[in-house]
């Protein structure tokens, strides 16, 4: 957009430059301005005419009639023998013919007023303005999509091993995208900051299995960091067992629960 | 191997009474330090008046006070004689009466109960407890005695002659049973478990939350309501002070609160992926605690406000489960992964002088000391699957002999002793809920304490008095 009009603006100095230089090439001497016009004749008048006529106003119009507010309306008039004619609302003098537009905020009515030494004449119109109605709600935020969203989106849980807390290679896998994933995250809310959470099955001891979400968690931080994810915007939590995805006693859920799993810092 | 695992768990039991500090009289521990129990027979009180009408909780209440200690072998009543004495002065001693036919030994007549009836097959008991109760001034009194059977006359018999008051309903019939029992029990050096509280973690609201209940299971009421998960309870050797995890802050934190206001107290915590396992020292100056540092959770103490905390272990591996010996502050059983698999280990309260325990079979877990510091119950998979946890108990002096308390039975976990030395809580899972129950040190005597939600991680504590 500014590059266009930039390229207006360029494109109508090239045209000035244009017609001034035509403008050298033929020089012709200056045109006389015209006379002055002979000065009405003092004296009265010429013709012994009973009476002025009366100024007689044709038309008076506002078009629209009804408008909302911040919206205009243009009034026109046509008025004949009038030697002072005036619209009040600080509109002041005008012409005998002519439009004007207003913005009236509210209903407001016009007087045109026509005189003359023979008389006056005044005529009015009303332009109704009604409230608009109400405004739009404000803008929904842009439509990015929240970090936290993303992550709860896109990333992926890294598993371990019965009593272990060293990244396997489907972890790798998972956290090297979630490396990606955070990366952009942060790119884009220089803010946010994530919280890895470690748990466990249920079969370790409550206690023990503390220390082993508290491992889980740090070995997928430390992954992270290796991958160029900075480590001050990464925090650590155990859960241990106690917040389980599923609690049946079988091996495929045990290995759904013992994981690293990536959640929005508060 | 049966008989001789419940010899040496009977005389470990026996060991934790001789050693918890209240001497019993030097006849009666001869019974104990032979492994054998002293057999006492009950016999049901009767009420005059009014009194009869709580006399059946008063008579189960007395019994299972007696025959829960684990202290005494109760003999059956359908083996006691038809006329049983109520008062000293029912006994009546056997004359003597010449026999029918010469060369004939004489003949003992009896002209009514006498001692003998009780030491005398087929009772065999060694003491007898008898009495009654009646209704007097709108109170219940009870008059209990306690006999030792092997004297020759009730005048010598007399252990226990006492009134005992109570309200003229089921709860003073149970009071007064109580207190009656607890007399006895101190006769054979075993404490009363009366007064004494149990802190535990249950979800029956639908988030872990910090509770207690009395000792028998009754008066169980949340501590906490915090709606997210609070654990592992600890209390002060006092019993004032309760100790925990909770993650209702967020961050997961040890909380403090008094048990006389039921209010926190300030605890300065780290910042920290892991803050767990709170153990108040015995003089409950300092707290020892596991947290997360430098990646790896680790034992330290700090003070009971948590100033000065400081690191004692430093170890890439997982150490948690602080205890402290109470009769010896300076030596502490924790886990530690340190040598692989999570195990059983002991060192000085300042890190040095480490040994492991158990033998680095499978997992172990939530060491408790016996009263008395000679013992350490704890979990174990030794045997059985991951998760498979049994109650084993282990002398600290004597490692290489564990004695295995529960088999199989469900998941057996938080072994804790009771004060009295002799009785454990510990928590039970068998299909999908997880229990409390209480057992002898001996593996004997279960018996469930909680129905509702799941209940684990028990903590039993001296009353407060």
């Amino acid at each position: 957009m500014r590059l266009n009009q930039r390229t207006l603006g360029a494109a109508v100095f090239t045209m000035a430059l244009l017609v001034s230089a035509a403008g050298c090439g033929h020089k012709k001497p200056p045109v006389a301005p015209p006379p002055p016009p002979a000065p009405a004749p003092e004296s009265a008048p010429t013709t012994p005419a009973a009476k002025p006529s009366a100024p007689r106003i044709n038309t008076f119009t506002a078009e629209p009639r009804s408008i909302e507010r911040g919206q205009s309306a243009t009034l026109r008039w046509s008025v004949a023998n009038a030697t002072d004619i005036s619209i009040d609302q600080n509109l002041g003098a005008v012409q005998a013919n002519g439009n004007r537009q207003v913005f009236p905020s509210n209903t407001t009515s016009y007087t045109l007023t026509a005189r003359s030494a023979g008389g006056s004449d005044t005529r009015s119109v009303t332009v109704e303005v009604s409230s608009p109605p109400a405004p739009p709600p404000p803008a929904p935020p842009p439509p990015t999509v929240s970090g936290s969203d993303m992550l709860n989106r896109e990333a992926q849980d890294a598993y371990f091993d019965y009593d272990k807390s060293e990244v396997r290679d489907d972890g790798r896998t998972a956290l090297t995208h979630d490396a990606d994933l955070l990366k952009r995250i942060f790119a884009a809310d220089p803010n946010f900051s994530v919280v890895i959470e470690g748990h466990c099955d249920e079969r370790g001891s409550a206690e023990y299995n503390l220390g082993l979400g508290d491992r889980r968690a740090t070995s997928a931080k430390e992954f992270l960091v290796q991958l160029g994810v900075p480590a001050a915007r990464i925090s650590t939590i155990s859960y241990g067992k106690d917040r389980p995805v599923c609690t049946d006693a079988n091996e495929e859920c045990y290995q759904r629960n013992r994981r690293a799993h990536l959640a929005a810092a508060k | 191997m049966k008989t001789r695992l419940i010899f040496t768990c009977t005389a470990i039991a026996a060991s934790a009474f001789v050693l918890s500090g209240q001497q019993p009289r030097s006849e009666i521990s001869g019974h104990i330090v032979n492994g054998e129990k002293p057999k006492i027979a009950v016999i049901d009180f009767r009420g005059s008046g009014d009194a009869q009408k709580f006399m059946d909780p008063f008579n189960k209440t007395l019994w299972d006070e007696l025959q829960g200690s684990g202290a005494l072998n109760m003999i059956a009543k359908s083996l006691y004689p038809l006329t049983v004495p109520q008062v000293p002065g029912d006994f009546k001693a056997p004359t003597t009466i010449a026999p029918l036919r010469r060369g004939e030994a004489p003949r003992a007549q009896n002209n009514g109960p006498w001692l003998t009836d009780w030491s005398g097959p087929p009772v065999t008991a060694n003491y007898l407890a008898f009495g009654y109760t009646g209704a007097q001034g709108g109170q219940l009194v009870l008059y209990g005695w306690l006999y030792n059977l092997a004297q020759p006359d009730p005048a010598t018999a007399q252990l226990i002659g006492k009134l005992y008051y109570g309200s003229l309903d089921a709860d003073g019939a149970k009071k007064v049973a109580r207190e009656f029992a607890a007399d006895i029990l101190q006769q054979f050096g075993a404490k009363s478990l009366d007064g004494t509280k149990i802190y535990f973690v249950s979800d029956r609201t639908g988030a872990k939350e910090i509770w207690s209940m009395d000792y028998d299971g009754s008066n169980q009421r949340a501590i906490t309501q915090y709606h997210s998960v609070s654990s592992m309870p600890a209390v002060s050797a006092d019993g004032k002070l309760v100790a925990f995890t909770t993650y209702a802050l967020g961050n997961p934190k040890i909380m403090i609160y008094s048990t006389e206001t039921m209010k926190r107290v300030p605890f300065y915590n780290p910042v920290s992926s892991a803050v767990e396992t709170p153990e108040f020292t015995p003089d409950g100056q300092r707290l020892m605690f596991a947290t997360s540092l430098e990646g790896w959770v680790q034992i330290c103490i700090a003070d009971v406000n948590g100033g000065n905390m400081r690191r004692i272990s430093h170890v890439r591996a997982i150490e948690v489960s602080p205890k402290v010996n109470p009769k010896n502050p300076s030596q502490v059983v924790f886990i530690s992964g340190r040598g692989g698999s999570e195990q059983l280990w002991r060192m000085n309260i300042d890190g040095g002088d480490l040994a492991q325990l158990t033998d680095g079979d499978g997992y172990v877990a939530n060491p408790a000391w016996s009263p008395n510091g000679q013992f350490v119950a704890f979990a174990w998979t030794k045997g059985y699957e991951p998760g498979n946890y049994n109650i084993f108990i282990m002398d600290v002096s004597k490692p290489h002999e564990p004695n295995q308390l529960t088999k199989g039975s469900g998941r057996n976990e938080n072994p804790w002793f009771a004060p009295d030395g002799v009785h454990m809580v510990f928590s039970r899972k068998t299909g999908t809920k997880t229990q409390l129950f209480t057992m002898t040190a001996d593996g004997q005597n279960v018996q469930q304490l909680t129905t509702q939600g799941n209940n684990i991680q028990p903590v039993w504590a001296k009353g407060l008095n």
